[in-house]
C-alpha cells in the first residue's frame, strides 16, 4: 500500500506537491526540488502539462522511487492510446510506482506542438477502468497478465466547474469506474468548493484540494485567460493589485484557502511553481 | 456533404511543376456546393492556368466526381483531350480526386484540400457535426454528437475545462456536453448520463473502409 493510501485511509490530511520532469535530459533539478519538499506525503509528476513536450513522467517517477520519494503518476488519454497507455501502467508497476492520476489531458491546442494529433482513445473514465481491470490481472482485450499490480488510483476534478451537476455527474462516474481520491483543478472560491464538497463528502472518497500560489494579479489573470478550468476571482485579482507585496498576499489566499481545506476535505495539492520554499508557511495552521 | 477549400495558387503552381497540358476536372456535387470546384470555380481556374502559361486541353464539370464509374464514363467522353494533357488538374475532394486516379494513370494533380463531412448553416458557411465514427450514440445523447462537436470526443461527460459551459479549446464554442445535459433535461430523460460508456471500437473504422450493400 502506498504512504499516499495510508495516510488517506488513516485519516489524516494529506499533502502533495508536483513537479515536471525537464524539458530535456538533465533530471537533478528536478529529483531536488522533489528532494527539498518538507511534509510532503507524495509528489505528483506531470505528464505534458499544457501539452508542452517534456520527458516522460514515468521514467521522472520512477526516479523519485529509486531516491525514496513517493511518486504520483500522472497520465493523460492526450498523447497515448490504449494500448500505450496500458503498456505505461505495467512498466510503472514494475518500478515501484503506485500512484496513478488518471487524466483526459489538456488540448494539444495549448501547447507548444499544437499541430501535434490529440489521441484520446480512451477517455478519463475508461482508463480508470482499464487500471481497474488491469489490477484483476487482465488487459483491456480480457487476456491474462502474468502477476496483478497494485494502484492507488486518483483522478481529477474541477469542483468550480458549472453547471454544477454535468461536473458533479463525472465526477460520480470516476468512483465508479475506480478512483479512490481526487486532486482538484486550483480552487479559488470557498463558496463554490465547500458546495462542492458537501455533495463529495457524501461519496467518502478523499479529495485533495488544489491549491495554487498566485505571485501577482497579472499572473492570476494570465491563468484566467490560459489554464482551463481555473478561475481566479476579481475578488482575489483586486487584492493581488492592491498589495504592495503581492507575492505575500498570494502566501496569505494560499493559507486561507488551506484552512478552508482542513475544515472541508481530506488534504491540499500544493502548486507554488518556483516558490517551494514557502510551502511550509503556507500549510502551518494559524 | 464533404466540404472543401482551393489550395494555394503557390502550392498549385509548384505541384504544376514540368506540367504544361493541362485537363480540367470540376464536381457538380460538394465542390460546386462549396464553391470551390464547380463551373464557375472551373472557368476561373482555366483563366488562371492561362495566365501562368499553361494549356488548357478540355474541360467536364463531373455530376458527382466520387461515383468511380461516372466519372470514367464522362473521362471517356473527353478522350482526345485528356489525352493531349500532361495532367488532370482535379477541382474536387480527396475522394473525386482518386475517382479521376482510379481511371486514369496519367498524372492527377488535387486542386483542393477536403476538410470534412459538414453540414451548411447558411451559404459559405459549414459545420462538422459527424465524424463517421462507425458507431453512432446519437440516440442517447440527445441527437448531439459529442465525438465531433468535443474537442477530445470525450464518451463520458465534459472535462475539467468546461467553463460555464464552454469548450476549453474555444470559449466561443458551446461546450457539446453541456449542450447534451441541457438538451436531455429539456427532455427529461437521462440518456447517455445513465451508463458508463466503454471505450469506442475504433475497428469499426478500420481503413479503408468498405462496404457492400448486398452482403
Amino acid at each position: 500500500m502506498s504512504l499516499l493510501q495510508k495516510e488517506l485511509t488513516a485519516g489524516r490530511f494529506v499533502t502533495t506537491a508536483e513537479i515536471a520532469p525537464p524539458k530535456g535530459v538533465e533530471i537533478q533539478s528536478a529529483l531536488a526540488t522533489a528532494a527539498n519538499f518538507v511534509d510532503v506525503t507524495a509528489v505528483n509528476v506531470t505528464d505534458n502539462q499544457g501539452a508542452n513536450m517534456r520527458m516522460t513522467p514515468l521514467v521522472m517517477a520512477g526516479k523519485l522511487v529509486e531516491a525514496g520519494i513517493e511518486p504520483v503518476l500522472q497520465l493523460t488519454c492526450r498523447d497515448r492510446n490504449r494500448l500505450a497507455l496500458q503498456s505505461d501502467l505495467l512498466g510503472a508497476s514494475a518500478l515501484g510506482i503506485k500512484n496513478i492520476l488518471l487524466l483526459s489531458g489538456d488540448h494539444a491546442r495549448f501547447g507548444d506542438h499544437p499541430e501535434a494529433r490529440s489521441v484520446f482513445d480512451l477517455d478519463s473514465v475508461q482508463l480508470l477502468q482499464a487500471v481497474h481491470n488491469i489490477e484483476q490481472g487482465c488487459d483491456m482485450a480480457g487476456q491474462e497478465l502474468a502477476g496483478q499490480p497494485v494502484f492507488f488510483s486518483g483522478a481529477a476534478v474541477s469542483p468550480e466547474s458549472e453547471p454544477f451537476e454535468l461536473m458533479f455527474q463525472k465526477y460520480r462516474k470516476k468512483i465508479e469506474a475506480g478512483a479512490r481520491f481526487f486532486q482538484t483543478q486550483a480552487v479559488f472560491d470557498p463558496v463554490k468548493f465547500e458546495r462542492f464538497m458537501v455533495e463529495a463528502g457524501q461519496l467518502n472518497v478523499p479529495v485533495l484540494a488544489g491549491i495554487l500560489l498566485l505571485k501577482s494579479a497579472r499572473m492570476a489573470r494570465f491563468l484566467n485567460a490560459n489554464i482551463p478550468g481555473v478561475r481566479v476571482p476579481e475578488s482575489l485579482i483586486d487584492r493581488l493589485e492592491k498589495s504592495t507585496s503581492p507575492l505575500e498576499e498570494g502566501v496569505a489566499i494560499a493559507k486561507e484557502m488551506v484552512a478552508l481545506a482542513r475544515s472541508c476535505c481530506q488534504g491540499v495539492h500544493l502548486m507554488t511553481l518556483g516558490h517551494e520554499e514557502r510551502m511550509p508557511e503556507i500549510l502551518a495552521s494559524s | 456533404m464533404i466540404i472543401s477549400s482551393q489550395k494555394k495558387k503557390e502550392e498549385l503552381l509548384a505541384a504544376l511543376d514540368g506540367v504544361e497540358k493541362v485537363f480540367l476536372v470540376g464536381c457538380g456535387a460538394c465542390a460546386t456546393a462549396c464553391k470551390s470546384g464547380g463551373e464557375e470555380e472551373v472557368f476561373q481556374m482555366q483563366e488562371w492556368l492561362d495566365s501562368v502559361d499553361r494549356e488548357v486541353t478540355g474541360s467536364v464539370v463531373i455530376d458527382e466526381t466520387c461515383h468511380i464509374m461516372r466519372a470514367g464514363r464522362d473521362l471517356r467522353h473527353h478522350r482526345q483531350s485528356v489525352e493531349d494533357a500532361d495532367a488532370l488538374l482535379v477541382l474536387s475532394c480527396g475522394a473525386g480526386i482518386q475517382s479521376i486516379s482510379s481511371n486514369n494513370d496519367k498524372r492527377v494533380i488535387g486542386g483542393l484540400d477536403s476538410l470534412f463531412l459538414g453540414n451548411i448553416r447558411r451559404f459559405g458557411q459549414y459545420e462538422e457535426k459527424c465524424s463517421l465514427c462507425g458507431e453512432c450514440i446519437l440516440n442517447e445523447t440527445a441527437g448531439i454528437c459529442p465525438v465531433t462537436n468535443c474537442a477530445k470526443g470525450l464518451l463520458n461527460g465534459p472535462c475539467g475545462g468546461m467553463e460555464e459551459g464552454t469548450c476549453e479549446v474555444d470559449r466561443e464554442i458551446d461546450c457539446a456536453w453541456h449542450l447534451i445535459y441541457e438538451r436531455l433535461k429539456l427532455q427529461k430523460r437521462s440518456g447517455v448520463f445513465a451508463r458508463t460508456v466503454p471505450p469506442k471500437n475504433w475497428d469499426r473504422r478500420g481503413k479503408p473502409g468498405r462496404f457492400n450493400i448486398k452482403k
